[in-house]
């Protein structure tokens, strides 16, 4: 519960986009909107009617050219319990396997009058290509190797729950750092709420222009994991890698997995997170993703307050959260 | 035969060191004269006041895209587009279905250029048969059917031996090989130059070593054979470097730039439009300065267009589904106009010879000049005009262009080919 709850009928509402397609386009303002809208959602998913009807008559279509089950389940169900109509797209059986391009599918699917879609993709920019060429909301949940800012958001949303706060903290994102998008959402939203960040993998998987983003690159888990209070493991993206990258998946998890001996350096309250699929034994073993320290389900959780968020910023009426 | 007088233009012809404000003369398809002639009394005249007057210009690097993929471009339409680009004088990448890998192929060429009766066209050959980096393809041949240069373009010849033997062989015939200088290991599945940019965006990079390895490789081997070596499109620092320095050392090399290359950077990519996906990719500010220097101290000789016309479904898609590549032809010489003559990295003259003289020496054809004898292809450019770049204009088929919208000065107002008004802007 956060401590300001007798303002909590009039939040900072800070918010007049479009689309959501990566962090990196929002300001810290526009990221706490997101955030501090959430915080009404969770508390209402804790009730026994969870179902609002601010989006009734709304249509969200879940457009899904990747595998996807978290994500695609999670906005399914947040929209849903914003009583919006939801459809489900997934690229195989489709007439995408006929030839049909992706912009002409969205095309044909948005001609049934749907408000708001929410794009997977294997091709960095993607839901970029379809927010130019679409009159409805569009929503990134996952661009190739680009942004997955609902990821990134739940994540973010889940250290400030479990931490307090953002600001002064150190956060290490661990692993395929090339090849992740969820490291790009993370590092954009962390870097602008004030956190620290370290982006911790093998040389091969780190790009050393990532500094940019100001943040710091380590390739030794053990040396920075006593400064930590938060460490993402993320998952190793096998799909998106050619080969060599690393010479095998047991030297990877020696030097990088999170294991309980690693644990044990740790500070004790350390807040870990993964945003899974997780490959069990490669980067975090199951004690330790099964232990105290863990949040994964969690974010889980915080996910569908999130994206409820997120669908109610893009396609409700402004200010009106019906609580 | 009718006399015509191009009257009063700012003559530039690098060929014979000119830039005066003179009268041009033609008749019977050829140059007559140059200068103020009160003895000649012609039947038309052309006022160029204010105009400049120069060589028919040459693209040296430009994909008409027939036989085989006609949904592009064809002879037709893409001569047609350098003739609104002010280039008389085209020669043609062998990437085409079949590729021209042989003497009647490079004859095609010639036969639908004369059927369109637009530019002038050379074929560019094969260096190997097919494509395919394996063996030659047979030169002697393709040099018979009118072939000015060799290479497989964007299939870069892996192979070194090959390369090298290509070099040899070529030197027989005094013809050049042109190298798309690309490590296809380094760049497999790139989108972009790797840097900043390809990070931020989740994009595959390409990085400039990829071209850096393959220039030094060719340079080598060019030393070793003594063949000629022509770089296309070079767009990283570090070959505009490696060029200067096998100049220097007496390489038998050349080399040349795309206009994109001198004006956009990879932060165009940010939007993910394709129309900004190239192949070498556009790099960064620092690129762009070492391109340009290279241009003035004369270590790059060459601009070309790489005109590679993409017709619209296959641009408008995913950004790494997309094909690279982007029409060229119609905007080269407002976007030089603007990147290189405006800001005074060089002066029209220069540019013009490196449009003009420049190509045809590579090449060894005969066009590129206003020496009183040749074929009368002349160029007259408007460097004052104002217009805004529309594709939607274009001659091309296609309207795959990166500086839609671009405010430019310069237009090309008259293209004459042996003689003959064959554009008129």
């Amino acid at each position: 519960m956060s401590p300001d709850s007798s303002q909590r009928n009039e939040p900072r509402v800070c918010w007049s986009r479009r689309h959501l397609l990566g962090l990196e386009d929002l300001s810290r303002e526009e990221i706490l909107t997101i955030l501090e809208t959430a915080e009404r959602f969770v508390e209402v998913g804790e009730r026994r009617r969870k179902k609002r009807s601010t989006l009734a008559g709304k249509v969200v279509v879940n457009l899904f050219f990747e595998p996807s089950t978290r994500t695609k389940t999670s906005f399914a169900l947040a929209a849903r319990r914003l009583g919006a109509d939801t459809l489900d797209f997934s690229s195989s059986g489709s007439s995408t396997s006929k030839g049909e391009t992706f912009i002409d599918t969205a095309k044909n699917i948005e001609a049934m009058g749907v408000d708001l879609m929410v794009v997977r993709h294997a091709s960095a920019g993607a839901p970029h290509l379809l927010a130019q060429q679409l009159q409805c909301s569009i929503i990134n949940a996952g661009d190739g190797a680009h942004e997955h800012p609902t990821q990134g958001l739940l994540d973010i949303f889940t250290i400030r729950q479990k931490k307090g706060r953002l600001e002064g903290l150190t956060v290490a994102l661990v692993g395929d750092i090339l090849h992740s998008r969820v490291a790009r959402s993370n590092i954009h939203g962390l870097v602008k709420l004030g956190a620290h960040v370290i982006v911790c993998g093998p040389s091969t998987l780190v790009p050393p222009l990532i500094t940019e983003l100001k943040v710091e690159i380590s390739h030794n888990l053990d040396a920075i994991l006593p400064r930590c209070d938060v460490v993402n493991m993320l998952r190793i993206q096998f799909e998106r890698q050619r080969s060599g990258l690393f010479p095998s998946v047991a030297e990877y998890a020696r030097l990088f997995a999170m294991d309980g001996a690693r644990l044990k350096k740790a500070k004790p309250d350390l807040l870990l997170l993964a945003p899974g699929p997780i490959n069990r034994g490669v980067e975090i073993t199951p004690e330790v993703a099964d232990g105290p320290n863990s949040a994964i389900l969690q974010q889980v959780a915080n996910g569908l307050a999130v994206r409820m968020a997120v669908l109610q910023l893009l396609c409700g009426q402004p200010g009106e959260i019906e609580t | 035969m009718s006399l015509l007088c191009i009257r009063n233009g700012r003559v530039i012809d690098p060929s014979q060191e000119l830039d005066r404000v003179t009268d041009v003369w033609i008749q019977g398809g050829k140059i007559v004269a140059i200068g103020a002639r009160p003895d000649l009394l012609p039947r038309q005249v052309l006022d160029a006041t204010g105009k400049i007057v120069c060589p028919g210009l040459i693209d040296m690097h430009v994909h008409l895209r027939e036989p085989g993929r006609e949904e592009d471009e064809t002879i037709a339409s893409g001569t047609a587009a350098a003739l609104a680009g002010g280039f008389t004088t085209v020669a043609c990448m062998p990437n085409t279905e079949p590729a021209i890998d042989n003497q009647a192929a490079a004859e095609f060429v010639f036969l639908q250029a004369e059927r369109a009766g637009n530019a002038n066209v050379y074929p560019i050959g094969c260096v190997t048969k097919g494509r395919k980096g394996a063996e030659l393809a047979e030169i002697g041949g393709l040099v018979e059917g009118g072939a000015v240069a060799f290479t497989d373009d964007d299939s870069p010849v892996v192979s070194a031996e090959i390369m090298r033997r290509a070099l040899e062989y070529c030197r027989m015939f005094d013809k050049p090989v042109l190298s798309h200088a690309e490590d296809l290991e380094l760049t497999r599945g790139g989108i972009m130059h790797e840097g900043t940019w390809s990070m931020r965006l989740g994009l595959r990079g390409m990085p400039a070593a990829a071209e850096e390895v393959m220039i030094h490789r060719d340079i080598e081997l060019a030393r070793l054979t003594g063949g000629r070596l022509h770089i296309l499109h070079v767009s990283s620092a570090g070959g505009v470097e490696l060029i200067r320095r096998a100049k220097e050392r007496g390489v038998n090399v050349t080399a040349e730039v795309n206009p994109h290359h001198l004006v956009l950077t990879d932060a165009a990519l940010a939007g993910y439009d394709s129309n900004f996906k190239m192949n070498p990719p556009l790099r960064t500010a620092a690129d762009v300065l070492a391109l340009i220097a290279g241009l003035k101290d004369g270590t790059i000789d060459v601009i070309s267009s790489d005109h590679s016309p993409l017709a619209a479904e296959k641009k408008m898609r995913e950004l790494d589904q997309a094909p690279f590549g982007i029409v060229g032809l119609e905007t080269l010489v407002p976007v030089c106009a603007a990147a290189l003559v405006g800001p005074g990295h060089l002066s029209w003259r220069q540019l013009i010879e490196k449009l003009t003289v420049a190509p045809a020496r590579i090449l060894g054809i005969e066009q590129g000049t206003l020496q009183p004898g040749a074929e009368a292809d002349v160029t007259i450019i408007d460097p004052e005009a104002e217009w805004t770049i529309d594709p939607s204009a274009f001659r091309s088929k296609s309207r795959n262009s990166p500086f839609t919208g671009m405010k430019v000065r310069s237009r090309i107002q008259t293209v004459l080919v042996a003689g003959e008004i064959r554009f008129e802007g």
